[in-house]
């Protein structure tokens, strides 16, 4: 038995303009919980979705346990026994657990006996898991249960999951990396995806580091410090946010019970948010998404008016006031969704820094807009940012994810705000980008405008806030120093675990 | 295989290409279908897109593309700032009734007074009978959130029943010894639109010239027409930079329901003449293609609009020259339409083909 159980041999995918991998070569043993390192673009999906039968590579080759394995599709990778759990989820919100695992099985037996598999299961991995639940009702850590779960029926040797922990609470953060230790003691190896090097560090035995497509190293994550991968990632030196010494003055934002109802059916609602953000500080609000953070953000940007006593801004009540009248007093916000949302995909960076900026940049003389002028703040952003374009003339969809995240976090904070409002301002981009723009936001604050940043990423939170409070259901914990917040606090503060511990105990 | 594969960004080539590969393949196309009706399909391409121009005829159909191209052009130039922005006024043809009926309203009370000042007042009355019109469900949808397709659609035949009331009853012409249709508003000096009958100028040309270079630079040097690209685009952006969805729609369709009114007023005060049972001849629904075929832009809606008038007059003589059926004439303009939207998809993507195999 010295095969491996799956070797990997000069893998090649090539897209029109991108090698998305080249000559890949890795193996990983029978049990073994592998990590694949990378950062965005690195390849890593494409490396997977090979794996899982959904691309076919240009050239190399894979065995599975010594043979041939050529999946053509999905199903054929399944039936060798590969199993992955995406990021973004496939349930139907409206059947049950139970109905929505028969739907991805190719010959579902009775819903009786799918129930009791899937509570052997749940049982067996320490996953609790009530199959007669409506998926529409869970949490996200229960969805992605049902997701797991739906797997190990397959009875799979290798189990592949990327970026599971996005949407988790570090309590469920604990009882998924339970289950995959004890499924890797029964000899299922793990392909690990993620960028979180912390929890690699903690449950991965072999790391492999692709950069631009390329592997670059194989490491024990256990025995490499988190900056050290970090940098095997990015291959430079990272650059790690300072927090400057920054005095803390009078209180500029304050939240009176802002209360709101959902704008929408899938909305969450607001409900008595108390806060008082002060000059020079970060503010970090965590929380798992759909806590109502879009609607928090839409409250304090404008979009969503509240009552006008709700929200005061140096004494003011403004919550009825319009986004442009509160960008003329200095509260400025970017909101999570790039595309669509903070930016016009088919439109030139020109025209999405008008977007925001016409207000406190005086792009417009009874209403007549100055192109050049606009043109030059872009080139502006562009360049104090470091967003890789041809030029302000180019459509924002033709960035890269991160680079147009710098363009619209630059946009704003290019803009001088009193108060800045940003929701996710690091997501899905690379570490370097990411550091950039935490350190954008640390250097914004020590020029003593207040941050309010909404994140759930808490490793980015814990490194940059002051204070730190977490949305729960809409609802906000009372601030806390972020110094010295353990992760049991956060995880407690973020709403617990739900009723999980339990049957674990008994598992 | 064929594939197609997204552009980074829309081709600025293909923009301007597009028409011109619609036209053309609408031509080759229409040869066809007008040979398998037993016509020759050069002599009856030649016939629909040239001799109105180039004729020994010519002189008498070129004033008609004036005539036939100022209502198409008005109208468009109105309903493209709402397409832009994701707002359907489809009842154009129904604010273009009422506002030749306001407007003729207005000239038939004054009759037979003489006054610079009626026609003005024609020309508001006009204007804003067409915007109420608009305006109803422009505010239903603000209000109660119903589809601006559907209302402004059904305000058309609304409309067009109150045109056979109003031609039959209240503004028939009492001279008329029980003819319909109201009076003849052309003999009427103060209140008809013609400026030069024989050369096709009237002052819906003027308007139409005026509204074509405002809606150029609101478009593209004002925020308002910024606003409309935006929200057309990405509507959730739009609010995020603090357009108030609402007020842009009723400004969208109060704009396009005021230029179809306009239109109406000036059809109805010069080629038209009266109020009359068949007054509309479906203008209203003609500058929905115009609108698209012009790119929603107001030197392409300009050049669109002189091409739709072209295969309305080269239809007609078609017609009575070579006794093409009328049904052909309308098959060729929606063939128009057709193929503009097919070819479309190479503006947003390029054709790749693979050989089988490599995938």
């Amino acid at each position: 038995m010295t095969d491996p159980l799956l070797r990997l041999t000069g893998l090649t995918k090539a897209y029109p303009g991108v090698i998305a991998n080249k000559d890949v070569s890795f193996d990983i043993g029978r049990g073994e919980v592998h990590a694949l390192l990378g950062e965005n673009g690195a390849g890593k999906s494409t490396l997977v979705k090979t794996i899982y039968g959904l691309v076919k590579p240009d050239s190399g080759k894979m065995t599975l346990e010594g043979a041939p394995f050529q999946p053509a599709e999905p199903r054929a990778a399944r039936a060798a026994g590969v199993a992955m759990v995406f990021q973004h989820f496939s349930l139907f919100d409206a059947m049950n657990v139970a109905e929505n695992i028969a739907l991805g099985m190719e010959n579902p037996p009775a819903q009786s006996e799918i129930a009791a598999r899937v509570l052997a299961v749940s049982d067996q991995y320490g996953l609790p898991l009530d199959p007669s639940r409506i998926v529409g009702e869970l949490s996200a850590g229960e969805r992605q249960r049902v997701e797991i779960i739906r797997c190990l029926l397959q009875d799979p040797k290798l189990l592949i999951m990327d970026e599971p922990t996005s949407v988790l609470t570090p309590q469920e953060v604990a009882i998924l990396f339970e289950t995959l230790r004890k499924l890797s003691a029964e000899g299922t190896a793990i392909l690990y995806i993620s960028h979180k090097l912390e929890e690699i560090r903690a449950l991965c035995e072999t790391a492999t580091v692709l950069r631009l497509g390329e592997v670059v190293a194989t490491c024990d994550p256990r025995a490499t410090s988190a900056r050290d991968m970090a940098e095997l990632m990015v291959g430079s030196t990272l650059h790690v946010p300072e927090k400057a010494a920054r005095d803390v003055g009078d209180v500029v934002l304050s939240l009176k019970n802002l209360s709101a109802k959902a704008p929408h059916r899938f909305g969450t609602s607001l409900r008595n948010i108390s806060l008082d953000v002060r000059k020079g500080e970060v503010l970090g609000i965590g929380g798992v998404a759909g806590n109502g953070q879009d609607e928090l953000v839409a409250a304090l940007s404008g979009e969503m008016p509240t009552g006008a006593d709700m929200l005061h801004y140096k004494g003011k009540a403004i919550g009825q006031m319009r986004p442009n009248e509160r960008r003329e007093i200095g509260l400025l916000a970017a909101p999570e969704e790039r595309m669509g949302h903070a930016a016009a995909p088919d439109m030139s960076l020109t025209e999405n820094a008008i977007m925001t900026a016409t207000t406190r940049q005086r792009l417009t003389t009874r209403g007549f807009l100055h192109w050049a002028k606009a043109r030059g703040f872009a080139e502006q952003v562009i360049k104090a940012f470091d967003v890789r374009t041809p030029g302000p003339q180019n459509a924002a969809r033709s960035l890269s994810g991160g680079n147009l995240q710098k363009f619209v976090i630059g946009r704003e904070i290019m803009q001088d705000p009193e108060v800045l409002v940003v929701n996710q301002p690091t997501w899905g981009v690379d570490a370097s980008a990411a550091a950039a723009i935490r350190q954008a936001l640390l250097d914004l604050a020590s020029k003593g405008a207040a941050v309010i940043c909404i994140s759930q990423d808490l490793d980015e939170l814990m490194e940059i806030s002051d204070r730190f409070a977490a949305l729960n259901e809409g609802r906000l914990s009372a601030p806390r120093p972020a110094r010295g917040l353990t992760v049991d606090e956060i995880g407690l503060m973020l709403g617990g675990a739900h009723d999980m511990e339990v049957a674990h105990d008994s598992a | 295989m064929i594939l197609l594969e997204k552009r980074p960004q829309p081709s600025r080539v293909w923009t301007f290409a597009t028409p011109v590969l619609a036209v053309v393949l609408t031509m080759i196309f229409g040869g066809v279908l007008f040979a398998a009706l037993g016509n020759n399909p050069f002599e009856t391409i030649r016939t629909i897109f040239l001799d109105p121009l180039f004729s020994e005829f010519a002189w008498f159909y070129r004033p008609q593309i004036l005539i036939k191209g100022a209502p198409l052009v008005l109208i468009a130039i109105g309903l493209s700032f709402g397409f832009r922005a994701g707002i359907w006024n489809i009842g154009a043809e129904g604010q273009y009734i009422i506002g030749a009926l306001c407007g003729a309203a207005v000239g038939l009370a004054f009759y037979p007074t003489e006054s610079f000042i009626i026609f003005p007042l024609m020309v508001i009355a006009g204007a804003l009978g067409g915007w109420a019109w608009a305006m109803i469900p422009g505010f239903l949808r603000v209000k109660f959130g119903t589809n601006e397709i559907l209302v402004s659609l059904m305000l058309v035949y609304v409309a067009e029943q109150l045109l056979s009331s109003m031609a039959l009853g209240a503004m028939r012409n009492p001279d008329g010894v029980g003819m319909p249709g109201s009076r003849n508003l052309t003999q009427y000096p103060s209140a008809t639109s013609w400026i030069n009958e024989s050369a096709g100028m009237h002052w819906g040309v003027v308007f139409a010239f005026i509204a074509v270079i405002f809606a150029y630079i609101a478009l593209s040097r004002h925020i308002f027409g910024f606003q409309v690209r935006l929200s057309g685009q990405s509507p959730r952006a739009a609010k995020f930079a603090g357009v108030n969805p609402a007020r842009l729609i009723l400004i969208c369709m109060g704009l396009s329901g005021a230029l179809a009114g306009l239109a109406g007023l000036f059809e109805v005060a010069g080629p038209a003449s009266q109020v009359s049972i068949n007054f509309n001849v479906g203008y209203g629904f003609t500058a929905i293609i115009v609108a698209f075929l012009g790119r929603l832009h107001p030197v392409g809606i300009v050049l669109a609009a002189g091409l739709m008038a072209l295969t309305y007059i080269g239809g007609e003589i078609a017609q009575s020259n070579l006794g093409l059926p009328g049904a052909a004439i309308q098959l060729l303009q929606g063939m128009l339409l057709f193929f503009l939207l097919a070819v479309d998809v190479l503006t947003n993507y390029r054709i790749r083909l693979k050989r089988e195999g490599l995938t």
